[in-house]
């Protein structure tokens, strides 16, 4: 017993309206006819062409697709994406999804944001987001500094960066957004990054594919600001060396020649050599179901590797997703729950209340 | 001893005790049984910002006042006729309320040396003297509640806390109330516990057989039916009133609705109220802060629904950046204020209409919404569905300002039915099929509204955002015309709704003549008390009450200007006063009150005469 509401007889009545099936869809289909004003070079671009790549995957018509930005150099990705959209104010995206997901589920949300974005000024917003597990996707383009102010460190900018408005150097201890998602009880944490352009695609697509918020950080690099800030992980000469990518029951190897690996002493995990000592069979298996695992995967970068002296590779991939309850599924049921106790609203009767008299 | 029969033509009584004594309830349920009998009536709760302040001191005092009678009342009364006291604190917060000659009830329980001492009395009032210019009957409360619970078996502390309850018999004995509809309220409330519901019912009861048996009182009082306007009548309060003028716009508009909503005093009751009515299509979310309960909001309405946001002036205040979003998106939106005292967090539980112009300017940039007040607790229903109409029909936020006299006050209510109520007219922008023209979402109609362009709808995918956009496409635009000229197009679609409100009428007097004394919100009933009694002393005084006051009504500057002289109270230190003056340049004198609590209308007279004075004076030099 569905309260017929003019949305839905409106939606209902527009299923003919469909300007092509979704199947059909190309990537051109998803750029709208905007100039895009990013810097020349900026990782915006590629993450930008990326999303529009991957839409006609979604299998979804491109009126049910909903981009919401907050303020930042990325919040202007809306403009350019030929669906749904709003750039809107700073940090309050994950809230305003919050609002549409919730009374709208037939949608598919994305949150656009940015470190300064969200781990600063919406820091509230994005923790409650993904404590909720409202069922969006979030991609955190993270280029450790404020490139719309033109330059102020961000709070994930190591300490001691030296920017406009620190030039003895920033003080403040950087967030760590994995870790924090997962302290936020994230149920789907993953990162990618703007020069890994096939990667971040499939990355796009597990997002969408996962049922709950999706927190997908992606390193970006600030060609004007803060040039070469992941360098160590976007060079194709050191990133085998300094990057892992995480693949679902699969050991965890890197290095140029595969001859590294990652092992698990009881909960202390160490770098090694797959040189005779240890192999394959020895390593950490990736389970993205395994929050403890998944909590130290967050923490690879803060802590200098035991045993081998060798540093800890950056893991990218998809490092935890699990399925909880969403939280727009749980209102929907809550509301339906609330018709079927309580029948056919009667408005005549909630006015009358408890008790009335007549004067004559 | 014989009791006697006397009618009186207005009552009012006020019921004060510790604030785990349960006098709200208490009143709240006097109050219902007046209704029934066919009073008119108003009401005033007043409860400490803590939620149990020290047990036994004045800061911890909770009280309700009742102004009820067979005359038309419209304040909670300002003197009042009788003192309900359940302990020293109670007697010492309130005797000043109490007129001359009035009547104390005090439960001489509360009146120990314990008490005493906490109240900060040196001596014991009921002993010293000092309460001769009133009648006091001292009953022991706690005393004649256990007494008529001695064979229920129940722990000390509930069997104190049905005390409220005989007096509340007592007092339905005094004014010749019947029991039945407190019983019935009692039965379903301890449905699930029925020993305590018939403890409650028995010390009721023990309460009234007090009165009747107890040769302690000489007179009992009738006050006989006040002539409203023939109808069905409920009781209400403000919030409750507003809850459902939002239910009543969400049925009219066939809209679902949604309310974002942080809790804050004296707001919370409408997301409470609006929590119990998910049947009737109602989202409620509990939000982490005031911005993501109006960001919420603001993303629902996107989505098509009527998004609506309820808080207080220090919660407004955070809103404020995301109410601009809404007005350059064009998005409805409505926001609830129910105004308390301020700045800062200021007195939380207090009476004020101090944030007006927080309504009208609080925001970056120019940055127009509508404005409507409700000035009456059953007001807030016909405002609360206006708020949605106005929002929904125009595309603009509106903001709803209640204040915590009308939120928690009550009165009769003579309930619309649905068929009375007006249909909110909602336009979905059409799916296009195959279109090559270009979807123009800030295209706009005859009133300058855009239509309202829900994402699911294929062929008109678009974007919106906080940024200046160009008029009709929407896409970014930073040209001086341009901005001058979508600055201008949306003040323009505000001043449009005046065509879509009615005019402004006269509450009370002609339509030119000396004096118009114009309010607007919660001071309603003081003022038309008060402007009666002027005009019953012969003068030429009129009242005007503003509902809509941005836009207002396109007959309000004439309407002014008939008269010679503009006075305008209000519980603030004079905002609406300087809108008029600014608007129509027109020399509106103010009278402010800013002390947490309504006018009355004997000072509100008084005020009123000082400024006529004065101004005669200036004359006659």
């Amino acid at each position: 017993m569905a309260l017929q509401t003019k949305i839905n007889d409106f939606l209902n009545g527009n299923e003919n309206g469909m300007v092509a099936e979704a199947s059909e869809y190309t990537a051109k289909d998803f750029s709208s006819d905007q100039d895009v004003r990013w810097c020349p070079g900026c990782g915006d671009y590629t993450i930008l062409k990326q999303a529009q790549n991957v839409m006609p995957e979604l299998g979804m018509p491109k009126e049910n697709i909903v981009f919401i930005s907050g303020i930042g150099c990325a919040a202007r990705f809306p403009y350019y994406m030929d669906t749904f959209g709003m750039h809107s104010i700073h940090g309050r995206a994950p809230a305003i999804a919050t609002g549409l997901k919730v009374s709208r589920p037939d949608l598919s949300v994305w949150i656009i944001t940015g470190d300064g974005d969200s781990l600063s000024i919406g820091a509230n917003h994005f923790v409650q987001l993904l404590r909720r597990n409202v069922n969006v996707n979030l991609m955190l383009f993270n280029n450790q500094i404020y490139g719309l102010t033109k330059g102020q460190y961000s709070p994930t900018a190591p300490e001691g960066t030296i920017s406009k408005s620190t030039p003895f150097g920033s003080l403040d201890h950087p967030f760590n957004p994995l870790a924090l998602s997962l302290g936020a009880e994230g149920s789907f944490v993953a990162r990618a990054m703007d020069r890994d352009p096939k990667h971040l695609k499939e990355m796009l697509l597990r997002t969408h594919q996962h049922k709950g918020t999706s927190m997908l950080e992606i390193y970006q690099n600030c060609i004007v600001f803060n040039d070469g800030a992941f360098e160590l992980f976007t060079d194709k000469k050191s990133r085998p060396r300094e990057t892992i990518y995480l693949e679902q029951g699969e050991p965890l190897i890197f290095g140029a020649d595969k001859d590294k690996g990652v092992r698990l002493d009881g909960l202390q995990p160490e770098v090694v050599e797959l040189n005779g000592k240890y192999s394959k069979e020895d390593l950490w298996v990736h389970d993205e179901q395994d929050s403890t695992k998944a909590h130290l995967l967050s923490r690879f970068f803060e802590h200098p590797a035991k045993g081998s002296g060798l540093l800890f590779p950056r893991p990218f991939g998809v490092l935890y997703a699990v399925e909880r309850p969403c939280y727009d599924d749980m209102v929907v049921a809550q509301n339906q729950h609330a018709m079927e106790m309580k029948g056919e609203p009667d408005l005549d009767a909630l006015l009358r209340g408890p008790e009335t008299w007549e004067v004559k | 001893m014989s009791i006697t029969d006397q009618v009186r033509e207005e009552v009012t009584i006020r019921f004060a005790g510790d604030s785990g004594d349960g006098m709200q309830l208490t009143g709240l349920l006097f109050t219902n049984t007046t209704a029934l009998i066919g009073n008119d009536l108003r009401t005033l709760p007043e409860f400490p910002a803590e939620i149990r302040a020290p047990a036994g001191t004045v800061p911890g005092v909770s009280s309700f006042q009742l102004h009820f009678g067979s005359k038309e009342i419209m304040t909670p009364g300002d003197d009042c006729d009788v003192l309900v006291a359940m302990n020293s604190a109670a007697l010492k917060a309130n005797l000043s309320l109490l007129r001359k000659g009035g009547v104390i009830i005090v439960n001489t329980a509360g009146f120990d040396k314990k008490n005493l001492n906490l109240a900060k009395y040196a001596e014991n009032p009921l002993q010293d003297g000092s309460l001769t210019d009133y009648t006091v009957f001292e009953i022991d409360v706690t005393k004649f509640t256990k007494e008529s619970l001695a064979d229920m078996n129940l722990s000390y502390k509930e069997e104190d806390r049905s005390k409220n309850m005989f007096v509340l018999g007592l007092l339905c004995w005094m004014y010749n109330r019947s029991l039945d509809s407190t019983i019935t309220f009692l039965q379903t409330k301890f449905a699930k516990k029925p020993e305590i519901g018939e403890a409650n019912v028995k010390v009721l009861k023990a309460g009234y057989h007090f009165g009747e048996t107890a040769e302690v009182f000489t007179s009992r009082y009738t006050i006989k039916e006040a002539s409203l306007e023939p109808g069905t009548y409920r009781s209400t309060i403000g919030n409750d009133a507003t809850v459902l003028g939002l239910v009543a716009a969400a049925r009219q508009s066939n809209l679902p609705l949604f309310l974002g909503s942080y809790p804050i005093t004296p707001a919370s009751d409408v997301l409470h109220g609006l929590s119990k009515y998910k049947h009737f299509g109602i989202t409620t979310f509990q939000a982490e802060d005031e911005i993501a309960a109006v960001s919420s909001a603001i993303g629902a309405a996107y989505g098509g629904s009527l998004g609506v946001t309820s808080s207080s002036g220090p919660g407004v205040v955070l809103k404020g950046e995301a109410i601009g979003l809404a007005v350059m998106l064009e998005l409805p939106l409505v926001i609830l204020n129910i105004q308390r005292a301020g700045p800062s967090t200021g007195m939380p539980t207090k009476i004020e209409q101090s944030d007006l112009m927080q309504a009208v300017y609080g925001r970056n940039g120019e940055s127009p919404v509508a404005i409507v007040a409700p000035r009456s607790p059953a007001d807030c229903f016909d405002m609360a569905f206006e708020a949605c109409r106005i929002s929904l029909e125009h595309m603009i936020p509106v903001l709803y300002l209640s204040d915590g006299y009308l939120a928690n006050g009550s009165e009769p209510w003579k309930f619309p039915q649905t068929d009375d109520l007006k249909k909110i007219n909602v336009r979905f922008e059409k799916p296009r099929k195959g279109s090559n023209e270009p979807f123009l979402p800030y295209l706009r109609d005859e009133r300058h509204v855009r239509s309202w362009a829900i994402p699911g709808t294929a062929g008109i995918e678009h974007r919106i955002g906080g940024l200046e956009k160009e008029d009709e496409t929407g896409n970014i635009s930073y040209e001086p015309e341009n901005h001058q000229k979508m600055v201008k197009l949306r003040k323009a679609k505000l001043h449009k709704i005046a065509d879509h409100i009615p005019l402004q009428d006269v509450d009370q007097g002609s339509e030119k003549g000396d004096i118009a004394i114009l309010g607007w919100g919660s001071t309603y009933g003081a003022i038309r008390t008060a402007v009666f009694a002027l005009r019953k002393e012969g003068y030429d005084v009129s009242h005007i009450h503003l509902r809509y006051i941005s836009p207002s009504p396109k007959n309000l500057e004439e309407l002014l200007r008939n008269y010679d002289q503009v006075i305008v109270p209000e519980l603030n230190d004079g905002q609406l006063v300087r809108l008029i003056r600014d608007e129509f340049l027109i020399p509106a004198k103010p009278i402010n009150k800013i002390k947490g609590s309504p006018f009355g209308v004997e000072e509100l007279k008084q005020e009123i005469l000082n400024v006529i004075r004065t101004q005669t004076l200036a004359q006659e030099l």
